[in-house]
């Protein structure tokens, strides 16, 4: 391993983390949810129970992101280097594997372990490890 | 007021992943690329994300309603079982196959193009998936 020096931007991670982890800890103070975006938006796919307009409404408000940012400065653009049919796979993997394991990188990497959840620190060190094994076979295996 | 909680919440989440970068699949890939050249950035995002979660948790854990009068809905499960590992399994593959987990794949739906778009359109269906695989298996 080397480290991508170049590439580090730790003030910017860091500060966008604390970003993050003050609208959790607001959402967990406020509605009294995980700021689980997985369940929130997967919940919306299920009928519906009078809580739809909480769940749109924060889908909305991550979607609306880019805009509020293009008002101070330039929107950092996405590099997204996989194919249609990688986006399709990993999309689908995403969506089922999250809904199964009842959480994402949200719910279970940030909200679970601010809870010291057991259940989110293995759902979490399943999926890191998952993804630093697909990259390494992707990139390094069969590439 | 939980509605318009809810979109502040989400839009200050967003900008959180925009100015963390975890927005971009090519800085998320970055840091999944332990045998080539690392971009630790991500461990610090969770970092500063948990610094500022953990003692609120502690506090929100104890409240009987939020603060908008609503009821508590932390989850309390422990259980750890297939479906936990399984599931996080399949996503760890996806997350690592272009470098998009949910809240970034919705933040780049207005910057990313089309392939934003057939990535979200694809984790919408796995999630209708998953709901159709549930309620065949309760009836």
């Amino acid at each position: 391993m080397t480290i991508a020096w170049n590439a580090f931007t730790p003030w910017t991670a860091l500060a966008g983390g604390v970003l993050i982890g003050l609208a959790a800890s607001a959402f967990a103070l406020l509605s009294g949810r995980i700021a689980g975006i997985s369940g929130i938006l997967g919940g919306l796919l299920r009928p519906a129970k009078g809580d739809r307009a909480w769940r749109i409404a924060f889908v909305l408000g991550l979607a609306a992101a880019p805009f509020a940012w293009a008002i101070a400065a330039p929107v950092p653009i996405p590099r997204i280097d996989s194919n249609a049919a990688g986006l399709v796979a990993a999309g689908l993997l995403v969506g089922i594997g999250t809904r199964y394991g009842s959480g994402c990188t949200s719910g279970h990497g940030v909200c679970g372990l601010s809870r010291l959840s057991p259940r989110s620190l293995v759902a979490t060190l399943a999926f890191m490890g998952a993804g630093f094994a697909t990259v390494l076979l992707l990139r390094h295996v069969f590439a | 007021m939980q509605t318009l909680a809810s979109f502040v919440v989400g839009l200050v989440f967003g900008l959180g992943l925009l100015l963390s970068r975890m927005s971009d699949p090519a800085k998320v890939l970055g840091f999944l690329d332990i045998a080539g050249r690392w971009d630790p950035s991500l461990v610090l995002v969770m970092g500063g994300a948990i610094a500022v979660g953990f003692p609120v948790f502690a506090i929100a854990k104890r409240r009987p309603l939020s603060l908008l009068g609503s009821e508590m809905k932390l989850p309390t499960s422990r259980k750890i079982d297939r479906r936990l590992v399984g599931g996080s399994v399949l996503f760890g593959i996806g997350w690592g196959v272009a470098g998009f987990c949910p809240g970034p794949g919705l933040v780049a739906l207005s910057i990313g193009g089309w392939k934003a778009a057939t990535f979200v359109l694809a984790m919408l269906a796995g999630m209708g998936i998953f709901e159709w695989l549930q309620r065949r298996s309760t009836h």
